[in-house]
C-alpha cells in the first residue's frame, strides 16, 4: 500500500463566470521515505493538487477523485476531526512565501510549539526543548534565543527554515515542500534543499518538491511528474526523464535550462503562456505551444501512452513511433 | 465566432453604471433618494397641507390606521394642529438642501486648501495641515457647536459651522491625491507645455482627483444631514416654525409620552434619507475607488 | 517602545497648542469686548470698563494675552465660570465622572457585541448571517442617535415601563460619590437596589451611545478579517491542523485587531460628541449637558474650558490607542 495514493483527482473553482477546472485527472501514488518532484510553470495546477491533498482548498473548490487516501484513511469521507488530526502531524507542507507564511504577531518559539502542544500533547516545557532541538536540526544558530524572535526579524532563508522545523515537528510521514526556494536568494535556495533532502534521508519520510525549476529536480528527485494545464503530461524516474523526455513540453522544459544551452546560440524558451480560465484549447491543451502539433492535435484529446513513453499525454510522444 | 467584438471600451461613465447597477443596495439606495428629493421638491403641490397650517381642532391626532385618527391626517397632526405628513415633505426640502449647501461650501474650500497645499509645499503646505490636524483633533459636533455659540444660533449659521467642520477632510484627500497626482508625467508634460498654475491646479490635476472626493461628499452629505439636524435638535440650527426634521423632533420632544408619532416620523425621514444616501456611497465608492473598498 | 512613545508624543504637542490657541480665539471672535459679556445686561460705567479691562489684560496685545491664557492653563487654571462662579476645571471633573461612566460602558457594549458580529459575519461571508449583520450596521451607522434614544423611551419607558426616562439613579438613593462612578459607588453604599437602580438608568443610554461606534466597529471588524483570512499565515494555521476556532479566533483575529484598535480609538471623539446629545436626551448630569446648557447660558469661559478639555481628553486616549498598538503588533515594538 502507497503512502499516499491519488487516482483521477479533479478540482474545479466556482467563480462567477462559472466553472474553472484547476487541475484534471491527477494520479500518483508515494511510496514511504521516496522523493517525488511535480514539475511545471505556474498556473499549471501544481499547488492546487497537492493543497487539496491537504484539504488547505478554499470553500470554493470542488475536490473529487476516485481515490484520494493517505495511509490506507481515505481523505475524502473523513471527519474534520480526523483530518486535524492528520494535518501537521503525519503529513505536513511549507510554502512558498516563508516570510507572510509566518505569523508576524506570535514568536517563532510559539508558533513551532502550538504544533508540539496539539499534536504531541507536550507540556510547555516539553514542547519548548524539542523546539530548541528542531531549530538545532534545520541548522539555526542560537535556536534558545530565536525561540523568543518574531517573524519580521528573521531573514527569508531563516523564515523558511523555521517553517520547515514547524512543518516536521511532529516526525510527518509526509511533506509536501511548495516552491520552498523560489522566494530566496540564489545563495540560500542550496542550503534549504540540501537540508531538506538530509532530512529526508534521516527521517526516512516521504518528499513531495513542487518547483518549476528543473535544475532542482536533476538535484534532489528520484521521480518526476510534469504538470501542464492541470494535466499530468508525463511521469518518469528522473534519469529516464532527463536523457529521454517523451513529451514534447518536458522537452522543451529540459531544452530550457542554462546548462543545456548551445554555446553561441539563443537560450530556448516556449512561446506563449499556460492556458487559464478563459482560454482553454480545444484538443490538446499543449498545442498552441507545441512545434509539433498538427490538426489532430487541435481536435482530439490525447490519452495518456504506456510507461515505456513516461505515460505521455501527446498523440506523437518523442521516442515512439510516428 | 468573432461576431460581436466591441468597437471600443465603453465610457467610464456606462461602465460605471454597469457596475453600479449590480450592486442592489445602491440601486436600492439610488431610487429611495430620487424619490425623497421628488417628493421634497414637488412638496407645495403634493402636500395635503401647508406646513404651517394650524388645524386647531384637531391636535394631537394620531396616524389614521391608530382609533381616533382619520385619513384627513395620514400621519396624524403635532400639538399645534399641523399636519406631520405635510411638514415632513416640506422639511425634505429644508434638511436635503441644507446637506447639499454644507458640503458645496466645505468641499469647495477644502478643495482650494488641499490643492494650494499640495503645490505650494513646504512652509505654507504644514502651516495649512497643522491648522487642519488641530481642526481636526476637535470632535466634530462640538466644534460646531462653538462655531455657532461664537455666531449665534439659526440656520445659515449653523451650516457655516458644519461646513467649516468637514473641510479639513476634504482639504487632507485633495492634498493628497493632488500630490501623488503632481508626480505623474502627463502634469510635467503640461508643465512643460507651459500651463499657468490655475490651469494646472483645475484642468490638470483636480480631474484626476475626482473619484475619492466623489465618494467622500456622497459620504459627507449623509452626515451633513445628520449633524444639522442633531444641531436643529439641540435648538442651535433652523428655528422653529421652520420644518426641518430635527428642528420638529426638538419641537416634538416634551409629548414623546403621550403622542409617539410626532417623534417617530420625523426621525425617520432622518433615517431612511441618510441610509439611501450611505448605500448609494458604498455602491459609489466600489465603482469609483477601489483602493479604499471596505467591505 | 521608548522612541516610538517620544516621537507620539512630540507629534502631539503643536496640536495641543493649536487647540489651546482655538479655545484663546473663541472668546475674542465672540461679539463684544469680553468685560461688556462678563457684565451681562447691568452694563458698567466706562471708567469701571477700562479698569477692568487693564485688570483682566484685555488692552494688552493679543499675544501677550496668548501667552498668559496658555500660562494659566498649563498650571490648571482654566477661569471662572460666569454662573457659577465656580472654576472651570472642578465643574468639569464633577460632572467628568458621568460622562466618562457613560462612555466606557458605551464603547464596552459597542465592542462586546460589535467584534463577534464582524468576526462571525466574516467567517461565514456571503451567508444570511454576513447579510443581516451589514443591513443593520449600515441602518446603525446611519442612525439619527437622539432619535433613537426618543424611540427607546417611547418603547422600553413608555411602553414597557421597564427603564426610568433620566439622570443616575432614583432620588431615593443618596450617598457620597467615591470614585463618581454611580455603579461602584452605589455598591459600595450598599444601599439595597441602589445598584440595580444605577444600572436600569444606565441601560438606554449605553445603548443610545454605543449605537454608531457598534456599528463602525462590526463593519471594520469583517472587513479587517476578510483581509487576514486569506493571508498565507492563516493557511500555515490550518497546515498545522489548528481548530477553525483557533485558527479564526487567535491567529487571524490577533492581525485583524491592528485596523480594528485604531477604530476604537478613533470613536473616542465620536463618542464624546454623541454624549453631547445622549446627555441632553437623558438628562444626564455629564460634560456634554454642561457644555450645551453653558452655551444657552452664554457662560462662555466654561464653554472654553470645555473645548479645551474635552478636546484633551480626546488626544490622549487616542494617544493611549497608539501605545496598545505596541502591544498588538510587534513590528511597532521593535521599532520598525
Amino acid at each position: 500500500m502507497s503512502l499516499l495514493e491519488i487516482r483521477n483527482l479533479t478540482v474545479r473553482f466556482a467563480t462567477a463566470s462559472g466553472w474553472f477546472t484547476a487541475v484534471e485527472g491527477v494520479d500518483l501514488s508515494v511510496e514511504k521515505g521516496e522523493i517525488v518532484a511535480i514539475v511545471g510553470e505556474s498556473g499549471s495546477g501544481k499547488s492546487v493538487s497537492m493543497l487539496a491533498v491537504m484539504g488547505l482548498l478554499p470553500p470554493t473548490a470542488q475536490v473529487t477523485a476516485d481515490v484520494l487516501a493517505f495511509d490506507g484513511k481515505d481523505l475524502l469521507t473523513i471527519s474534520p476531526a480526523g483530518r486535524r488530526a492528520l494535518t501537521g502531524a503525519d503529513m505536513a507542507m511549507i510554502f512558498q512565501e516563508p516570510m507572510s507564511s509566518l505569523n508576524p504577531c506570535f514568536t517563532v518559539g510559539f508558533q513551532i510549539e502550538e504544533s508540539l502542544r496539539l499534536h504531541l500533547g507536550l507540556n510547555k516545557r516539553q514542547a519548548r526543548d524539542r523546539a530548541v532541538e528542531l531549530l538545532t536540526q534545520v541548522g539555526i544558530p542560537s535556536p534558545a534565543q530565536r525561540l523568543s524572535a518574531y517573524p519580521h526579524q528573521l531573514s527569508g532563508g531563516m523564515s523558511q527554515r523555521v517553517m520547515i522545523a514547524m512543518a516536521i515537528a511532529c516526525d510527518p510521514r509526509l511533506l509536501i515542500a511548495d516552491e520552498p526556494t523560489t522566494a530566496l536568494d540564489v545563495t540560500i535556495q542550496a542550503q534549504i534543499l540540501d537540508l531538506l533532502v538530509d532530512l529526508q534521508e534521516r527521517r526516512g519520510m516521504a518528499l513531495i518538491l513542487i518547483t518549476h525549476a528543473m535544475g532542482v529536480v536533476a538535484e534532489t528527485a528520484q521521480r518526476v511528474v510534469v504538470q501542464y494545464a492541470g494535466w499530468q503530461v508525463e511521469k518518469q524516474d528522473v534519469y529516464g526523464l532527463f536523457d529521454h523526455p517523451h513529451h514534447p513540453y518536458t522537452a522543451a522544459l529540459l531544452a530550457a535550462l542554462p546548462e543545456r544551452a548551445v554555446e553561441g546560440a539563443r537560450l530556448a524558451s516556449i512561446p506563449g503562456v499556460v492556458p487559464g480560465q478563459f482560454d482553454k484549447p480545444s484538443g490538446c491543451l499543449f498545442h498552441p505551444r507545441c512545434p509539433r502539433a498538427d490538426q489532430r492535435c487541435v481536435e482530439v484529446r490525447p490519452v495518456p501512452a504506456g510507461p515505456e513513453l513516461g505515460q505521455a499525454v501527446c498523440h506523437y510522444p518523442l521516442g515512439g513511433t510516428r | 465566432m468573432a461576431a460581436e467584438i466591441a468597437t471600443r471600451p465603453p465610457h467610464p461613465f456606462v461602465e460605471g453604471w454597469h457596475y453600479f447597477k449590480q450592486n442592489k443596495g445602491a440601486l436600492a439606495g439610488l431610487i429611495v433618494f430620487v424619490a425623497f428629493v421628488l417628493i421634497a421638491a414637488f412638496s407645495p403641490w403634493l402636500a395635503p397641507y401647508s406646513p404651517d397650517a394650524q388645524d386647531r381642532a384637531a391636535v394631537l391626532v394620531p396616524p389614521f390606521w391608530q382609533e381616533g385618527g382619520s385619513t384627513a391626517h395620514l400621519l396624524g397632526t403635532d400639538a399645534v394642529g399641523r399636519d406631520l405628513l405635510s411638514r415632513i415633505m416640506h422639511g425634505g426640502r429644508w434638511s436635503l438642501f441644507i446637506g447639499l449647501v454644507v458640503i458645496v461650501i466645505s468641499m469647495s474650500g477644502g478643495i482650494l486648501l488641499g490643492l494650494c497645499a499640495a503645490f505650494a509645499r513646504g512652509f505654507v503646505d504644514t502651516l495649512i495641515m497643522r491648522v487642519l490636524d488641530v481642526l481636526l483633533a476637535i470632535p466634530s459636533l462640538l466644534l460646531a457647536l462653538v462655531v455657532v455659540a461664537i455666531l449665534g444660533p439659526g440656520l445659515f449659521n449653523a451650516m457655516f459651522a458644519v461646513a467649516l467642520v468637514y473641510m479639513p477632510h476634504y482639504a487632507r484627500l485633495t492634498r493628497g491625491s493632488a500630490m501623488s497626482e503632481l508626480q505623474k508625467d502627463y502634469v510635467t508634460a503640461s508643465r512643460v507645455a507651459g500651463a499657468s498654475v490655475w490651469r494646472l491646479m483645475f484642468r490638470t490635476v483636480l480631474p484626476n482627483c475626482a473619484p475619492p472626493l466623489i465618494v467622500q461628499a456622497t459620504l459627507g452629505f449623509s452626515t451633513a444631514v445628520l449633524d444639522m439636524a442633531a444641531l436643529g435638535f439641540l435648538g442651535m440650527g433652523a428655528q422653529p416654525p421652520t420644518p426641518e426634521w430635527g428642528t420638529m423632533l426638538a419641537d416634538a420632544r416634551e409629548f414623546i409620552l403621550r403622542a409617539w408619532w410626532v417623534v417617530t416620523f420625523p426621525g425617520l425621514a432622518i433615517l431612511i434619507s441618510v441610509l439611501a444616501v450611505n448605500l448609494m456611497g458604498d455602491g459609489l465608492r466600489d465603482v469609483l475607488d477601489p483602493k479604499l473598498k471596505r467591505s | 517602545m521608548l522612541r516610538f512613545f517620544l516621537s507620539r508624543i512630540a507629534v502631539l504637542i503643536p496640536t495641543f497648542l493649536g487647540v489651546t490657541l482655538v479655545a484663546f480665539l473663541f472668546i475674542r471672535l465672540l461679539p463684544g469686548d469680553p468685560v461688556e459679556m462678563m457684565a451681562g445686561e447691568r452694563g458698567t460705567s466706562p471708567e469701571r470698563h477700562a479698569e477692568l479691562m487693564a485688570r483682566f489684560g484685555f488692552d494688552r496685545p493679543w499675544w501677550e494675552q496668548y501667552a498668559s491664557f496658555l500660562g494659566n492653563v498649563l498650571q490648571g487654571d482654566l477661569g471662572n465660570s460666569i454662573v457659577t462662579k465656580a472654576p472651570v476645571l472642578s465643574e468639569f471633573l464633577t460632572l467628568f465622572p458621568a460622562t466618562l461612566e457613560l462612555s466606557i460602558c458605551a464603547i464596552l457594549f459597542a465592542i462586546l457585541f460589535g467584534l463577534p458580529a464582524g468576526v462571525l459575519a466574516a467567517s461565514r461571508r456571503g451567508t444570511i448571517f454576513d447579510h443581516g449583520v451589514m443591513a443593520a450596521t449600515l441602518t446603525g451607522y446611519s442612525m439619527p442617535i437622539f432619535w433613537w434614544g426618543l424611540l427607546l423611551i417611547i418603547l422600553f419607558s413608555g411602553i414597557l415601563g421597564w427603564t426610568p426616562v433620566s439622570g443616575r439613579i432614583d432620588l431615593l438613593y443618596f450617598f457620597e460619590p467615591v470614585t463618581g462612578f454611580m455603579l461602584i459607588d452605589s455598591l459600595l453604599s450598599d444601599q439595597d437596589g441602589a445598584f440595580m437602580s444605577a444600572f436600569s438608568h444606565l441601560v438606554l443610554p449605553t445603548i443610545v451611545l454605543g449605537t454608531i461606534p457598534l456599528a463602525v466597529i462590526a463593519r471594520q471588524t469583517r472587513s479587517a478579517m476578510l483581509e487576514v483570512l486569506s493571508e498565507d499565515y492563516v493557511r500555515t494555521a490550518r497546515a498545522k491542523g489548528l481548530p477553525t476556532r483557533r485558527v479564526v479566533g487567535l491567529h487571524a483575529f490577533r492581525n485583524a485587531l491592528i485596523p480594528v484598535v485604531t477604530t476604537i480609538g478613533l470613536q473616542t471623539g465620536v463618542l464624546l460628541a454623541g454624549a453631547i446629545l445622549t446627555e441632553t436626551i437623558f438628562s444626564w448630569p455629564g460634560v456634554g449637558k454642561w457644555l450645551i446648557d453653558s452655551i444657552f447660558r452664554r457662560d462662555y469661559p466654561s464653554v472654553q474650558g470645555g473645548l479645551l478639555l474635552i478636546a484633551s481628553v480626546v488626544m490622549i486616549v487616542n494617544l493611549l490607542v497608539d501605545l496598545t498598538y505596541g502591544l498588538i503588533d510587534p513590528r511597532i515594538r521593535h521599532g520598525r
